[in-house]
């Protein structure tokens, strides 16, 4: 089984009279987006659509998920064919608080080096809905509304011939020297109901983890997200879609490591829970021989409990484990990090302190429920300074400590 | 030559050259020009130049603690303020190696200095030194060998750090030999944290030296020794951390962050008193311990047991230190160091009293 992903990229997006990719340039036609997207959902009472490209003085706030349109070309079933994708855009969705932990983008200035999509040139869609919708049902169209639109913004790429083409193999069909050491990569997926979830083909997460997955299926879009998680460590669909400890798995297979799959688990809320199935976990990785593990995560606090419990118990049995986490030093750095510690814990990757300030300058452009702006977490209510400047933690800004490790950003002891 | 950077020592009585201990409740006061660890420097570093040397006894800082430093701060007041050709630059203490009351007078001394004067003041001491755990957060301290054989290093150390510090230079503690501040800061690493990962990963499978990003803070969780099934036959010994120490602290154990333990005989003693022994221990009113010593460590009432018969023999001797603010790396060390010692007479059974 092969996958391809056709990659394009675009030298600007615009709004046009039509919606379509010309000459690199992306257009789109927001007023017959908008009514495909009210058309499709009766919850949705209009859909503000604007463009953010990078560089611009910009900030989008309440942003609530990440999306990166595309299209699958041809193939039967998830991770076989051809996907294109639009590699340099991304649909961002925002609209009011809904989980109160919704994130800051910054197309420009200090806050633009910590978000991947301050780099994408940004389809922003700000949603309003019906009075009297549950949050839930509030999440639900909102993050329908952002795949949807990345459908249609995707079917542009359709008959295009794409910048380049990755072809991706299943591991079976790409047998490797047997010295190599086989590494697994277990995916943590936020999935703990009220506003934590992620989706598997559209099935909440909760139903049937952990278990394997044919990575093929990931790189083809298989996980979305429904996270109201703090910004700076969700993952959200887009990161799903571009899961770079995947990608580096892939790049290394046959020549650093032997590639031994994938299992998707659990962060459970109850230690019991937790307990039971980080047990099923490491059976599934050791039915997989694998000799190492990348472990990847979501969100903070109880999470940390799953990531320890899955490295003590694979360390006792033999397999290494390097675990990627960010940190909650608080905004003095003096602070203990994690909510939990396993001595065994000895290869961590630290994606940085979520609880660093920085000060964002301010922009000419807002995006986005301004009104909202001082209930994200990470800010507080003496967060906006009089001249537009804003202070927060890193916390409030989408992707900052991305625990899939996407960004550069760590942490060191001073 | 010009000197480039115009420097304050800050020294203690004895490194000073005042005299021992004798000295230890010598007043602050300054001295022109360098004295003992800054005619070192001047020698290592010939573009610095000592301006004043600062001196005050270990115990006068110790036991006056808030009266000395606003002493030091006024003394310094006229040549830390100083502009154009008399700017001082930075103010360097120590090094003060393993000296526990030493540690705490350069800790305290600049932690002050730069908190009033805004100038880079430095110290260096032994990691294990007990004014580390106290200081070490807000004070840049060189790491520096235990004792005075490594003086040269230690300034050494030292100086180079308060260049790069006054030039607001990025530091390593690595690098540049300094015990971190135990802050989490935030930096731009060359890889994502995914090629991170991975390179991590591959080193650790091919058995290879790595760094971890984040150390896991470790509790020690101490095992209990199984019960003794014979009590009968068994040889007791008594240690405290409450610091009772015969009259007079002979062996000058700290009243906090003790850098040392005592060995005293028991040998045809009966029960502690006020005449015989006290307590050195500064955390607690000493008053009952003084009036009562066994109050604290009950050799009285271990004596009565031992007639008895509810065990065989009490150990000849006693060890004691003072649990209070002692570095729990230190702690070990004297544990360690007791235990080995009790192994070695054939001691069994430990009753180990605290405060």
């Amino acid at each position: 089984m092969t996958f391809e992903r056709g990659n394009i990229a675009v030298a600007d997006v615009r709004l046009g009279e039509q919606t379509e990719l010309c000459n690199g340039v992306l257009l789109v036609d927001k007023k017959r987006l908008a009514e495909f997207l009210l058309s499709r959902d009766d919850n949705i009472t209009s859909c503000l659509i604007s463009l953010a490209r990078p560089g611009d003085s910009t900030r989008i706030l309440c942003v609530k998920d990440v999306v990166q349109p595309g299209c699958k070309v041809w193939g039967q079933g998830p991770g076989e064919g051809r996907r294109h994708v639009l590699e340099n855009v991304a649909i961002v969705t925002c609209g009011k608080i809904v989980g109160y932990q919704e994130g800051i983008i910054d197309m420009s200035g200090t806050g633009a080096l910590y978000s991947p999509f301050s780099r994408t040139f940004n389809v922003v869609l700000d949603i309003a809905v019906v009075s009297g919708l549950t949050p839930h049902q509030h999440e639900e169209t909102i993050r329908n509304a952002g795949l949807v639109a990345a459908d249609f913004l995707g079917e542009t790429t359709r008959a295009l011939r794409p910048d380049t083409i990755q072809t991706f193999s299943a591991q079976e069909d790409q047998p490797v020297s047997s010295h190599l050491p086989r590494v697994v990569y277990i995916y943590m997926l936020l999935s703990q109901g009220l506003l934590h979830d992620t989706y598997i083909f559209g099935r909440n997460a909760r139903e049937g983890l952990p278990r394997t997955i044919e990575p093929l299926m990931l790189l083809d879009g298989a996980i979305t997200s429904g996270n109201c998680v703090s910004a700076c460590d969700k993952n959200t669909t887009w990161h799903h879609q571009n899961n770079p400890v995947l990608r580096e798995l892939f790049r290394r297979h046959g020549r650093d490591l032997d590639f031994g799959g994938v299992v998707l688990t659990t962060e459970p809320v109850s230690l019991a829970v937790k307990e039971s199935s980080a047990q099923k976990t490491i059976i599934l990785v050791r039915e997989l021989q694998a000799k190492g593990v990348i472990l990847s995560k979501e969100g903070f606090g109880n999470p940390d409990a799953d990531q320890m419990l899955l490295t003590r118990g694979l360390e006792q049995i033999g397999i290494k484990v390097v675990a990627i986490t960010d940190e909650f030093a608080g905004a003095d750095g003096f602070s203990q990090s994690l909510a939990d510690s396993a001595m065994e814990a000895d290869g961590v990757v630290s994606v940085g302190n979520a609880n660093e300030r920085v000060l964002l300058p301010p922009m000419e452009e807002l995006l986005g429920p301004i009104r909202d702006l001082s209930r994200l977490a990470g800010a507080w209510p003496h967060s906006l300074h009089k001249d537009g400047s804003l202070e927060v933690e890193l916390q409030a800004i989408i992707g900052a400590t991305n625990e899939l490790g996407m960004q550069r950003l760590s942490c060191r002891e001073v | 030559m010009a000197s480039q950077y115009r420097v304050v020592y800050s020294l203690n009585q004895f490194f000073a050259g005042l005299g021992g201990e004798d000295k230890a409740y010598q007043p602050p006061q300054l001295l022109e020009g360098p004295r003992g660890p800054g005619l070192l420097l001047e020698k290592l570093f010939p573009h610095m130049e000592v301006a004043a040397t600062l001196v005050v006894g270990d115990n006068y800082l110790a036991e006056k603690t808030e009266t000395a430093l606003q002493e030091i701060l006024a003394l310094l007041s006229p040549s830390l303020t100083a502009e154009g050709a008399d700017k001082i630059h930075f103010l360097l203490a120590g090094p003060a190696f393993n000296a526990g009351r030493y540690g705490i007078a350069c800790g305290a001394i600049c932690q002050a200095v730069q908190e009033r004067f805004s100038i880079p003041a430095l110290t260096a001491m032994y990691p294990r030194n007990p004014a580390v755990a106290v200081y070490r957060k807000d004070v840049l301290i060189a790491r520096a060998g235990k004792d005075v054989m490594a003086m040269k290093e230690a300034v050494q150390r030292m100086a180079l750090l308060a260049i790069k510090q006054f030039n607001g230079e990025e530091l390593f503690p690595d690098r540049h030999n300094y015990i971190p501040h135990g802050r989490r800061k935030n930096y731009f690493a060359e890889k994502t944290g995914a090629t991170r990962a991975c390179d991590m990963l591959l080193l650790k499978l091919g058995g290879q030296a790595f760094n971890t990003e984040y150390l896991m803070p470790v509790f020690d969780r101490v095992q209990p020794a199984p019960p003794i099934h014979d009590m009968a036959r068994a040889r007791l010994a008594l240690v405290t951390s409450g610091g009772i120490v015969p009259r007079g602290n002979p062996d000058r154990i700290e009243a906090a962050s003790a850098s040392r333990f005592g060995i005293y005989s028991l040998k045809g003693l009966l029960r502690f008193s006020s005449e015989t022994h006290q307590t050195a221990h500064g955390g607690y009113d000493p008053t009952f311990a003084n009036a009562d010593p066994n109050r604290i460590l009950p050799l009285d009432a271990v004596r009565e047991l031992e007639s008895e018969g509810a065990f065989a023999s009490l150990h000849d001797f006693y060890y004691a230190t003072v649990g209070n603010g002692t570095s729990v790396a230190n702690a070990e060390e004297y544990g360690r160091e007791i235990a080995k010692l009790l192994l070695a007479d054939g001691v069994q059974a430990v009753i180990l009293t605290s405060t």
